[in-house]
C-alpha cells in the first residue's frame, strides 16, 4: 500500500529524514515512534507532497507520488493533522469544511454523504451547521478524521492523532479509529512519541532517532520485549 | 443555538442561520464598548446626515447672498455665512455627501486591490511575491500627500480624481497586511488539507486565505477611513480636491482662512465637521479591532 525508499528530507541544508524506508502491507496498521525532532512527521508530510525538498522514492498503492497528479493521489491517501485546533478552518461551519474535498473532487451529492460521515464518526448530522469553536478538542479531530474520510482514502496518514487531547477523549478516538479501521478496510500509518498508543493501535512500529531508523518490531516482539537495540529498551523503560 | 431537523433539510438557510448566531455574538460585543457604539452613532450620523441631505438643510448651499456676507451664528443662519453669504449648517450637511464620496470610492477601490495582491503575494510565495512587494515598496517610499499631490497635477483638480489619487496611495498598506496574514495561512493545517484534497492555489486563495485576511482588513479600513477624510480635506484645502462651489470641508476651510480672526466660524465648523467625523472612525475602528484584531483574539 505504502512503499518509501531510501528517502531523504532536507530543510534548510539539514537533514530531517536520513536513507529511511519501509513498507505498509494493506490493511496493516504501521506506528511509527520517537522523540519531537526525530524526522516521524516529516515523513508522512513528504508522503502528502507538503515538503519539496527530497529524494529516494515513496509510492502509494503503486503509485509514484511524484509523478501522480493531486487529486489522483487525494482518492488515495489522506491525512489526520496532529492539533484538531489549528486543522479546522475557524470561518466555516464543519458541514462546509467535511463537504469541500467532494466538491473540489466532483463527487456527487457532497451534502448527503457529508451527513453520513458525521454519522459514521459518532457526532451526528445535526453538527454539520457548527463552527468549529463551538466543539470540543475530540470533536473536533473526529471532524478532520471525517474529512480525511471524504474522499474514500485507502490510506489514512495519522500525525499524533491523539497527543493534543485529554487522556479520556484519546481512548475514544484510538477506538473510533479501530472501528473505522476494520468497518472501511482501511491502511494506517500512525505517527505517534506514545508507545502505549502505538502498541494499542500498530501490528508493525518503526523507532526513529535523529532522522533515522533504528529499528522495526512487531506488537508481539514490543510486549515480549525482544528488542535488539539499547534506544528501544531506553525509549521503552521511559514509558 | 439550536438546530432542528427541518434545517437538516434545508442547509442552505441553516448556514445562514449559524452566520447570523455569529453575527448576534459579536453585536453583543461590540455594543459592550461604549466608545466604540459612540464612533458607530457618529458614523450613522454622518450617513443619514448625507442620504437626508435636502430634508436638514435649511438653505440652498449654492445660493448667495450678498447682503448675509459672513454672517455670525443667528436664527437663520444657525452656524453663521460664508463670504459669499451661504448658509454654513448646509453646505456642512451637502458637504457630507462629498466625503462620504470620496472614503467610499476610495475604500471600494484601495481594500480590494491592497487584499488581492497581499493573499496572491503571501500565498503563491517567491518571484510573484518579490514583484509584488517591491511594488509596494516603491508605493509605501513616497510620502502619501505628496504622491496624492503629483497625481491630481496630473489628472487635473476634481473629486473623481483625487479619490483616484488617494487609492493610490491608499492600497500598500492592505498589501502588506494581507501578505502577512497570508504567510500564516497559507502553511496551517487547515489549508494543508483542502491542499492535500487537491484544490487549486486560486481556491485556496479565494476561499480560504482571503477570508482569514478580511478582519485585519476590515479593521485597517476603518482606521483609514479618517485618513482619507483628512487627506481629502487637505487636497481640497489646497485647493486640488473638489473645486468651488462644492461644499466640500476641506475647501470651506481653506476660503475661511482669511477670516479666521474676525470671522472664526466660516473655518471653524467645517473643522469642527472634520474633526468629528474623524474621530467617529476612529473609535469604531478601535472597537472593530478589539473585536477582530486575530492578535488581540484569544483562540477559542
Amino acid at each position: 500500500m505504502l512503499s518509501i525508499q531510501h528517502l531523504n528530507v532536507e530543510f534548510s541544508g539539514k537533514l530531517a529524514v536520513r536513507d529511511t524506508g519501509f513498507s505498509v502491507q494493506p490493511g496493516e496498521s504501521f506506528g511509527l515512534v520517537g522523540e519531537s525532532g526525530s524526522g516521524k512527521s516529516t515523513i508522512l508530510r513528504t508522503v502528502m507532497g507538503l515538503n519539496a525538498n527530497w529524494n529516494g522514492s515513496i509510492t502509494v498503492d503503486g503509485v509514484d507520488v511524484r509523478k501522480a497528479p493531486r487529486k489522483q493521489l487525494a482518492k488515495v491517501v489522506q491525512m489526520v493533522f496532529q492539533d484538531p485546533y489549528s486543522s479546522l478552518h475557524p470561518r466555516y461551519v464543519i458541514g462546509q469544511q467535511i463537504a469541500e474535498p467532494m466538491k473540489i473532487n466532483g463527487i456527487a451529492n457532497p451534502e448527503r454523504r457529508t451527513a453520513e460521515l458525521l454519522e459514521l464518526i459518532g457526532l451526528g448530522a445535526r453538527f454539520q451547521f457548527r463552527f468549529p469553536h463551538e466543539l470540543s478538542g475530540g470533536q473536533r479531530q473526529r471532524v478532520a478524521i471525517a474529512r480525511a474520510l471524504a474522499l474514500s482514502p485507502k490510506l489514512l496518514l495519522l500525525d499524533e492523532p491523539t497527543s493534543a487531547l485529554d487522556v479520556s477523549i484519546q481512548a475514544e478516538i484510538l477506538n473510533l479509529l479501530n472501528r473505522l479501521r476494520k468497518e472501511l478496510g482501511l491502511t494506517f500509518v500512525i505517527v505517534s512519541h506514545d508507545l502505549a498508543v502505538i502498541s494499542y493501535m500498530c501490528e508493525r512500529l518503526m523507532v526513529m532517532r535523529n532522522a533515522q531508523p533504528v529499528e522495526t518490531l512487531t506488537r508481539e516482539q514490543l510486549r515480549s520485549g525482544a528488542i535488539a537495540e539499547d534506544y528501544t529498551k531506553a525509549l521503552i523503560a521511559a514509558a | 443555538m439550536s438546530v432542528t431537523p427541518d434545517l437538516v433539510d434545508d442547509p442552505k438557510r441553516a448556514v445562514r442561520a449559524a452566520r447570523w448566531a455569529e453575527f448576534k455574538v459579536f453585536t453583543r460585543r461590540f455594543m459592550r464598548n461604549p466608545l466604540g457604539v459612540l464612533g458607530l452613532v457618529i458614523v450613522v450620523l454622518l450617513l443619514l446626515c448625507a442620504a437626508f441631505a435636502p430634508l436638514l438643510a435649511t438653505h440652498d448651499p449654492y445660493l448667495p447672498s450678498l447682503a448675509d456676507r459672513l454672517a455670525p451664528p443667528s436664527a437663520t443662519y444657525w452656524l453663521g455665512a460664508d463670504e459669499l453669504g451661504r448658509d454654513i449648517y448646509s453646505r456642512i450637511v451637502y458637504g457630507s455627501q462629498l466625503t462620504l464620496l470620496i472614503v467610499a470610492l476610495v475604500i471600494v477601490t484601495s481594500a480590494p486591490i491592497g487584499l488581492i495582491i497581499g493573499a496572491v503575494s503571501g500565498t503563491v510565495g517567491g518571484w510573484v511575491d518579490v514583484i509584488f512587494m517591491r511594488i509596494t515598496d516603491v508605493f509605501l517610499a513616497i510620502p502619501k500627500l505628496l504622491l496624492a499631490l503629483a497625481f491630481v497635477a496630473a489628472l487635473g483638480p476634481g473629486i473623481t480624481n483625487a479619490a483616484l489619487a488617494i487609492t493610490l496611495t491608499a492600497w500598500p498598506p492592505y498589501a502588506r497586511l494581507a501578505r502577512a496574514e497570508a504567510l500564516v495561512v497559507r502553511n496551517s493545517d487547515y489549508v494543508n488539507a483542502v491542499r492535500l484534497a487537491g484544490a487549486s492555489e486560486f481556491r485556496i486563495i479565494v476561499f480560504h486565505v482571503i477570508p482569514m485576511c478580511l478582519s485585519s482588513v476590515i479593521v485597517r479600513m476603518t482606521f483609514d477611513m479618517a485618513g482619507i477624510i483628512l487627506t481629502a480635506a487637505g487636497l481640497g484645502f489646497i485647493g486640488l480636491g473638489a473645486q468651488p462651489p462644492l461644499p466640500e470641508w476641506g475647501a470651506m476651510i481653506s476660503t475661511g482662512r482669511k477670516f479666521i480672526f474676525d470671522q472664526w466660524w466660516v473655518a471653524t465648523v467645517p473643522g469642527i465637521a472634520i474633526f468629528t467625523v474623524s474621530l467617529g472612525f476612529n473609535l469604531l475602528g478601535d472597537a472593530m479591532r478589539d473585536l477582530l484584531d486575530p492578535h488581540l483574539r484569544q483562540r477559542k
